[in-house]
């Protein structure tokens, strides 16, 4: 059977990786395999970090072209830097907040409008969902939250290879006491959005 | 206390190939770890770090490669299991000793890890450090996953016990940076204490016992070719076929997930323990199959031994992997260039997903100096004083964050090589170019190998400013301490002190978020003849706790020249709709660098809440 395919784009200091090993715990609880790639070293820093990750049976994390099921984009421009691992029936979760790089207040590089970005995205794909993440992680208790938000908003949707609890109990054991309750809240208002859509 | 060291045999962790190699060290029953850090390695270290004290294995953050290498040996002859690791380019700098070690052969086991970087995401080069092992009569192994991360260590280290030579295990990025469920074992209670038994013709490679010394490692690497040969480390995975597939390393994975999602056969021989080459077992899996195809990154290493084996033993059968550009000679492998091959050997089309094309670009986002890094500053300051000065010069620069300077709006690295370089060149351009030389090198990186080629600079009287960015740590890595930092137990060495001690005329040190000052003290060492040095000394931003204080653009006064964006290009200032420049509270960290680029002196202090 074909593994499922998430790809998390975003920025160094988002916690893209945080988010990973959230998903890698509740895959060991669950009892399914689990295998992703990071980049470390110079891609930090403020740069792209892109995680590719595959659930079910795989020996390899990397995605072939096209064959994303599921994009997490924790910022607008990032999920179109991800296009060569699209096609039109990968799921993209967006947040709509836009990180801009210095290379654009430089005047050496521009930031398109991230509805653009969006737009083009839904132009594309099937489904796109685009969501607030910032304010939710912000009414979670902090802004540092935004990676749950993320997680909770792609993870309730059909398909998900892992299922709520078994996130719920990696959240516990992966954040230190005084933050569990914040992060599970901004999970849970992350999955709760898909009444909305 | 640390997962990796508590969690009990049968115990299932989610873990990075890095952090995964770690509990196989201790299962096999490691007594000494060093190391110095360099990505894709640098996560081992920081492991062995957290967890040494309480596993009671002696481990240090070293002051280079050769010396991390040298300290492992030392271990290894004294009887203890041993582990030394680095990145790819670090095994070059260790080489001169590498080169010995079979020589004088091995007590404890000994396991020299080399992290490649195929495609170079933190390198200066690519470089497939498997010649490393046929050129240093080394054992090479290597793992796939997480899992053969931890179960290969205590094999490596039983294999380096009984044939007396250091095992060369050969990672690269997607192994040693892969995620995976991996289960563990128990870990094996280790010996403490070395003790040292002299045996000189054995232990002093003098040329009469080095010359019966290459007689003994010939001879055990023929026999080795026979136990690599029946090594459960070399596997055929048959999924029937004529095709015979031979590869090693990560290109094993994207393999067999191609013929898996793709339902194609083959016969796969996984080489985990790859040299010596194991003929025999490679011609009778040469016989059970029609062609051959081999996959292997970065260079055709075992290729062009299968193509040697087919001479000597006359096998006429078709041979495909770079040589006949089945597959690319150079850069990292992924499940596209190998469906590609297939397609190419089998002559089949194979399904493809198309992917999505969009016009609109995303903006470029390369790797920037955080908020508050002190090189900001450094970089700045430097940048007027040349200005002031009216001076050409060139900046031979070095490894580390600070090689980020590279890029607008500094601009201040023109020639790197390696580790030290900065001052290598630096005293070399000083000597015979019509130009003012600034060579800047990082703390850890002065330590490194900074310190001889200073030493050359002053003694060859090359013309040579000398800027030592001293932020207390190994910033690019991660964060790792170096000599110049005191820990427990540890003694912290003064950069100052070393450089008072080299007859230098110019030495100061600056605070970097400073400019003026460290503008004036840049530009007095610049009028000095001869080599002179200024240390810019302040701890990165990311091991500092955040100031009390964040900087604001009071609105009323920017006049939106963007002044500041052009000089600094702080991630934490940006423009906005009104023209005007603003700064994210939750990103400034109170440098106030900006502050001093102000002509309007707009920049305002703020107190953070709470």
């Amino acid at each position: 059977m074909k593994s499922y395919n998430i790809y998390i784009a975003g920025v160094g200091g988002q916690g893209v990786i945080k988010t990973s090993q959230v998903l890698g715990l509740a895959c060991v609880k669950k009892g399914v395999n689990i295998v992703m790639s990071e980049i470390h070293g110079m891609s930090q820093r403020g740069g792209s970090v892109p995680a590719e990750i595959k659930i079910g049976d795989a020996y390899s994390p990397l995605i072939e072209e096209g064959a994303t099921d599921l994009l997490i984009a924790f910022e607008p421009s990032e999920a179109v830097r991800a296009a060569r691992k699209l096609s039109k029936r990968t799921l993209a979760v967006v947040n709509r907040k836009p990180v801009i790089p210095f290379t654009v207040s430089l005047g050496i590089s521009t930031y398109e409008d991230p509805e653009i970005y969006i737009n083009e995205l839904r132009e594309n794909l099937n489904c796109v969902i685009a969501i607030d993440a910032l304010s939710l992680a912000e009414s979670a208790g902090s802004i540092l939250s935004v990676n749950m938000v993320m997680l909770g908003a792609a993870s309730s949707f059909e398909g998900f290879p892992v299922e709520k609890g078994f996130l719920v109990e990696a959240i516990k054991e992966s954040f230190s006491p005084k933050y569990v309750d914040l992060n599970l809240k901004a999970f849970n208002m992350g999955f709760e959005l898909k009444k909305m859509f | 206390m640390n997962e990796i060291l508590k969690a009990k045999p049968g115990e299932k962790l989610y873990l990075l190939g890095n952090e995964a190699v770690v509990r196989g060290a201790l299962e096999g029953g490691v007594s000494v770890a060093s190391t110095y850090p360099g990505t894709p390695s640098s996560e081992i270290g920081d492991v062995f770090f957290e967890i040494a004290k309480d596993a009671g294995v002696y481990f240090e953050f070293s002051v280079n490669e050769k010396v991390a290498l040298e300290v492992s040996a030392a271990g290894s002859v004294s009887g203890l299991r041993s582990f030394a690791w680095m990145k790819h380019v670090g095994l070059n700098v260790a080489s001169d000793s590498f080169m010995s070690l079979a020589y004088t052969g091995t007590r404890g086991g000994l396991v020299v890890l080399s992290a490649d970087d195929p495609s170079m995401f933190s390198s200066q080069n690519e470089q497939d450090n498997r010649w490393y092992a046929r050129l240093g009569n080394a054992l090479l192994m290597e793992p796939s996953n997480p899992q053969e991360m931890l179960d290969i260590m205590p094999y490596a280290f039983e294999v380096s016990e009984k044939l007396e030579l250091p095992v060369l295990l050969r990672t690269t990025t997607r192994v040693s940076h892969m995620r995976g469920v991996v289960e563990v074992h128990e870990i094996k209670t280790a010996k403490k204490v070395g003790h040292f038994v002299k045996d000189p013709p054995k232990f002093v490679p003098l040329p009469s016992n080095a010359y019966a010394a290459r007689k003994r490692i010939a001879e055990t690497l023929e026999k080795a070719k026979a136990f690599a040969s029946e090594s459960h480390w070399n596997k055929i995975y048959d999924l029937e076929g004529n095709i015979g597939i031979i590869t090693s390393g990560v290109s094993f994975n994207y393999i067999m997930d191609v013929l898996k999602d793709y339902g194609l056969k083959a016969k796969v021989l996984k080489l985990g323990f790859s040299y010596p080459f194991p003929e025999e077992l490679i011609l009778k899996f040469t016989e059970s199959v029609s062609e051959i195809l081999v996959v292997e990154e970065v260079d055709p290493v075992m290729e062009k031994e299968v193509l040697a084996l087919f001479g000597k033993n006359y096998i006429n059968k078709p041979l495909h992997g770079k040589l006949d550009g089945t597959l690319p000679l150079i850069y990292e492998y992924n499940p596209d260039i190998i469906k590609s091959a297939f397609e190419k050997v089998l002559k089949i089309n194979l399904a493809k997903e198309t992917p999505i094309e969009i016009s609109s670009r995303a903006p470029m986002r390369p790797p920037v100096f955080c908020p508050g890094c002190p090189h900001r500053g450094l970089y700045e300051a430097v940048k007027i004083a040349v200005k002031k000065l009216g001076i050409d010069a060139i900046y031979p620069s070095d490894i580390g964050c600070y090689t980020l300077g590279f890029q607008p709006p500094f601009k201040t690295a023109d020639y790197i090589l390696s580790m030290g370089s900065s001052l290598g060149t630096g005293s070399g351009f000083g000597k015979f170019t019509d130009q003012r030389v600034i060579s800047f090198i990082g703390d850890s990186t002065f330590f490194h190998a900074g310190i001889p080629a200073l030493v050359n600079a002053v003694y060859h009287e090359s013309n040579l400013t000398v800027i030592i960015l001293d932020n207390r740590t190994t910033a690019m890595t991660g964060g790792q301490p170096n000599p110049g930092v005191k820990l427990d137990n540890t003694k912290a060495i003064s950069i100052e002190e070393i450089v008072k001690a080299l007859n230098i005329n110019f030495i100061e040190t600056v605070d970097p978020y400073s400019l003026n000052h460290t503008e004036k003290v840049v530009e007095e060492a610049l009028k000095t003849r001869g080599v002179s040095v200024v240390i810019s000394k302040r701890p990165c931003v990311l091991i500092t706790d955040k100031s009390k204080f964040y900087f604001f653009v009071e609105p009323e006064k920017c006049t939106g020249c963007k002044i500041c964006i052009q000089e600094i290009a702080c991630p934490a200032m940006a423009v906005g709709k009104d023209g005007k420049v603003f700064i994210d509270p939750e990103m400034c960290t109170g440098c106030a660098v900006c502050v001093q680029t102000c002509p309007e002196k707009a920049i305002v202090p703020k107190r953070r809440e709470k």
